[in-house]
């Protein structure tokens, strides 16, 4: 390797801990405030599943899906803030940081879902 | 602090903007004088720094371009849509002249004073309305005023005092404090918890996942399966309006099995023997007959909440609208008092105004605090409603909605001439049978509504039309929770005043004595007194607690023990017996039943099986929606884009025989009306039951008469009727019972 070789980058990304997500739209609209989107566009997108369990029950499950809008509010990053619908999620179950950190945080989830949108 | 020219101030946020009843901690950005955001604010306890989707989308309430930015006046007939600009002089010059007229000529129990929700209305529409001289301050159209209040009452006649669950609340640290414990069970009651979008004040919806995070495992009582429902340990799906049988066989499982908490009973509570005897006509198999819940769930529940320890129970709204709410209530206070759950760490805590500063009163005592004894007793005279229930009369000075209208319609025992409206939109949203109300205030001489966006209820019935300002446009001061937060003014919308603002003008106009400060400022600093601060130090913090064990008996724990809840300083509770009262001698005193017991709905299946032949499914209304508090924000994009129609929601099991697919214009009809809604096929639905969001109307459309926004068409208030109130005046709007049909709507008349 030689000294001007830049230093790897490393990848970040969001974790959702959807065990948790209750659906609030909390992260839509801080995203959208964020980057001042329009109707119908925006870094995330909140979808529902509901899944019926082998005794009949419903589970129902949130997930929001960073769609190619969402830029892991960089500006709010580069300051040392973290993105605007990590800090306002209401449940607390959106996290930010890098893949490897993430995964290593994945572990002791049951459900979620790692997303690196950039 | 951001780029140049930009400054971020704290506050606490309280509606109007995003609605709601407070308790949250916003930083918001202005820059060259205008609000560019609203965040989170991470330091403040409440929700650190998370927030909710209608205070993210602050900014487009407060730019929207239709925002009611100066006072206005009526100049065609009410209803036609004429209105002209006038100077806020020429309004309050008005108000004063009108109101003076009508005080003159007929008294000031003559002026009606209705409030909605939200905001902090109440603190300021009683001031108006006591200054002016008219006791006649209620929530106007909620039959029974059904909501909380009907709780406050059942629990201060039960134990002097009111409980939330215990989520740390009272502590800056919050969970990190050695003293709390997270409960083993929490009761999600006809709560929805996390689903409400965080409406709430005492207890933010989102704390029970904080719980759950934590350990606690969820009981939840609901006929809708809410994603707190698919979660839930126990999910029993009652059927709406039988929460009263539900608790009472609770109450039979947990005594007959000998589950209670033995000492805190014989120590700390009154008429334990006559409870017993009264849950015994309650078996689970009875419960189970009138709920539709099972008989071995009931049994689990009752097991799995009585031997938990601590566990903590949190109700909602549907509480309020039982057909005996206040009977219903005092069947769960028995539940978390004999259990041994009161004012414990991860129990339900007793809660009071922090340090005991009041500025939107929730008792009795609060309102004499403000207002003086004789004062209050003298008003409590002419106070409709209050001769004709005890309960009414001797709990927290509303007139009744219900004897208000009809006082409205038949003039007597005296004329009512007036309706000042604030925070009200009643012809959308808070009032059953909104045309009734629409025929009765547009028969009199003088309306005024104060809002921030024009609403069907303005153009309807409006002489003045006066503009609020959102809650970054005022300076107020939020009590009704944990912390103590200031709100203050950064920001100038037109020419929109807030809501104290104005009526502190026209209170000082209307009885100069009665208003002897100078300024908001001053009363609100008077008023925090028992703080140590002024209303300026306040804002400078943004928000307040009072210290463990502080003297004025509002933080937890135990406070029975050390005495600290009695205004004579002994231990035990607020209550003639000095004990959580199972067996309640206030209600004994007014006639009512002193113990609990359940009513059936004014339709049901069991009551009028003949209706339920024709109508055989339950309609439920009035559950929350977290892009929406009540009738507002139907008109702010961000927001709307979450929920774009006005929906009714149905099992896919129960449409397919009716032919109704998802997204077909459907008709929902009741024995008073029908209404006209989109279809939403869903399996969190129970197959009996349909339910239909409350409070639409399309700002979008024609806002004149007939139209009034499409109202006619979507309230489905109008299927409810006025005048059913509990026995004890307070609750029974039956926003969760009433029964109905549906069906598909001709192809010609499927607007909306």
């Amino acid at each position: 390797m030689n000294a001007t070789a830049k230093k790897p980058v490393k990848r970040m990304g969001l974790l959702i801990d959807y065990e948790y997500c209750t659906g609030c739209h909390s992260c839509e609209i801080a995203c959208k405030q964020e980057h001042n989107y329009p109707v119908g566009r925006g870094g995330l997108k909140l979808t529902e599943f509901l899944t019926e369990r082998p005794d009949k029950s419903l589970r129902i499950d949130y997930l929001p899906f960073p769609t190619m809008y969402c830029n892991l509010c960089k500006s709010r990053t580069n300051d040392g803030e973290s993105p605007s619908c990590v800090k306002h999620c209401q449940a607390s179950c959106i996290h930010y940081g890098s893949v490897k950190k993430l995964a290593e945080l994945m572990e002791s989830r049951p459900h979620a879902a790692l997303f690196t949108p950039i | 602090m951001g780029e140049m020219g930009e400054r971020v101030v704290r506050m606490g946020a309280w509606s109007a903007g995003p609605g709601c009843h407070g308790g949250c901690g916003v930083k918001v950005t202005i820059k060259d004088g205008k609000l560019t955001k609203c965040e989170g604010d991470e330091d403040h306890p409440y929700l650190q720094g998370r927030l909710c989707p209608r205070a993210l989308a602050l900014t487009q309430y407060i730019y929207h371009p239709d925002r009611l930015q100066y006072p206005m006046k009526r100049v065609g007939a009410r209803g036609e849509g004429k209105w002209a600009r006038i100077s806020w002089d020429e309004a309050l010059d008005t108000c004063e002249d009108k109101m003076r007229t009508i005080r003159d000529k007929y008294g000031p129990e003559s002026m009606v004073f209705g409030q909605g929700t939200g905001r902090d209305a109440g603190g300021y529409i009683i001031f108006l309305a006591y200054a002016y001289g008219s006791p006649n301050w209620t929530l106007f159209g909620l039959s029974g005023i059904s909501c909380f209040t009907p709780r406050l009452a059942a629990m201060s006649m039960v134990m002097g005092d009111f409980t939330f669950p215990d989520a740390a609340q009272f502590s800056p640290q919050r969970y990190d404090d050695p003293e709390w414990k997270a409960p083993e069970v929490l009761v999600s009651w006809a709560r929805n918890l996390a689903g409400s979008g965080c409406t709430d004040h005492y207890f933010s919806g989102h704390w029970a996942v904080d719980m759950m995070k934590r350990g606690t495992k969820l009981i939840v009582i609901d006929p809708v399966c809410s994603w707190e429902a698919s979660r839930a340990e126990l999910w029993l799906q009652i059927r709406p309006g039988t929460d009263g049988a539900l608790a009472l066989a609770m109450l039979n499982v947990i005594i007959n099995e000998n589950l209670y908490d033995k000492e805190f009973v014989t120590k700390w509570t009154h008429g334990f023997e006559e409870l017993k005897q009264r849950v015994q006509e309650y078996t689970p198999e009875k419960a189970a007959a009138i709920t539709w819940v099972p008989a071995e769930k009931i049994v689990k529940a009752a097991r799995m909440y009585a031997t938990a320890k601590p566990a903590g129970m949190r109700f909602g709204q549907p509480l309020d609208s039982n057909r005996e709410a206040t009977s219903t209530i005092h069947a769960l206070n028995c539940l978390w008092a004999i259990t041994g759950n009161i004012d414990i760490p991860g129990g339900n805590v007793i809660t009071r105004p922090p340090f005991g500063v009041t500025i939107y009163p929730y008792s009795t005592q609060e309102v004499i605090d403000l207002y003086g004894e004789e004062f209050v007793a003298n008003l409590t005279k002419k106070r409709i409603g209050a001769d004709r229930f005890p309960l009414v009369k001797n709990f927290r000075a509303w007139a009744l909605s219900d004897m208000v209208l009809e006082q409205m319609e038949t003039q007597k025992p005296y004329p009512i001439k007036g309706l000042w409206c604030q925070t009200n939109n009643f012809l959308a949203n808070t009032a059953q049978d909104p045309k009734r109300h629409y025929e009765a205030v547009r028969k009199l001489e003088f309306n005024v509504v104060v809002d921030t966006f024009m609403t069907p209820t303005a153009q309807a019935i409006a002489d003045i039309i006066l503009p609020a300002g959102s809650f970054p446009e005022k300076d107020s001061v939020f009590t009704t929770g944990v912390p103590i937060n200031a709100i203050q003014k950064v920001i100038q919308v037109g020419e929109c005043r807030s809501d104290w603002e104005i009526n502190f003008e026209l209170a000082k106009r209307l009885n100069p004595q009665a208003v002897p400060w100078a300024n908001v400022r001053e009363l609100m600093t008077l008023r925090l007194k028992a703080t140590g601060l002024t209303f300026e130090q306040l804002a400078e913090q943004s928000w307040t607690m009072a210290p463990k064990n502080h003297k004025s008996g509002t933080v937890p724990y135990r406070r029975h023990e050390k005495g600290q809840l009695r205004p004579d300083g002994q231990p035990g509770f607020r209550t003639n017996t000095g004990k959580v009262e199972l067996y309640c001698t206030n209600y004994e005193k007014y006639g009512l039943d002193p113990l609990p017991y359940h009513r059936e709905p004014i339709e049901s299946p069991l009551s009028t099986p003949e209706i339920w032949e024709k109508y055989p499914l339950i309609m439920i209304t009035g559950r929350r929606n977290s892009a929406f508090f009540h009738s507002e924000h139907r008109q702010i994009p961000w927001l709307r884009e979450l929920s774009p129609f006005p929906e009714m929601e149905m099992h896919p099991e129960t449409a397919a025989p009716l032919g109704i697919k998802d997204g077909d214009m459907v008709w929902i009809e009741g024995v008073r009306g029908k209404v006209k809604r989109r279809a939403r096929l869903t399996p969190t639905m129970h197959r009996q039951m349909i339910h239909a969001l409350h409070g639409w109307w399309l700002p979008e459309t024609d806002g004149t008469s007939p139209n009034f926004y499409g109202v006619w068409d979507l309230n489905v208030n109008q299927l409810i009727p006025m005048g059913e109130q509990s026995t004890s005046g307070f609750g029974g709007a039956a926003t969760k019972t009433m029964l109905c049909k549906v069906y598909k709507v001709k192809d010609e008349e499927a607007t909306v």
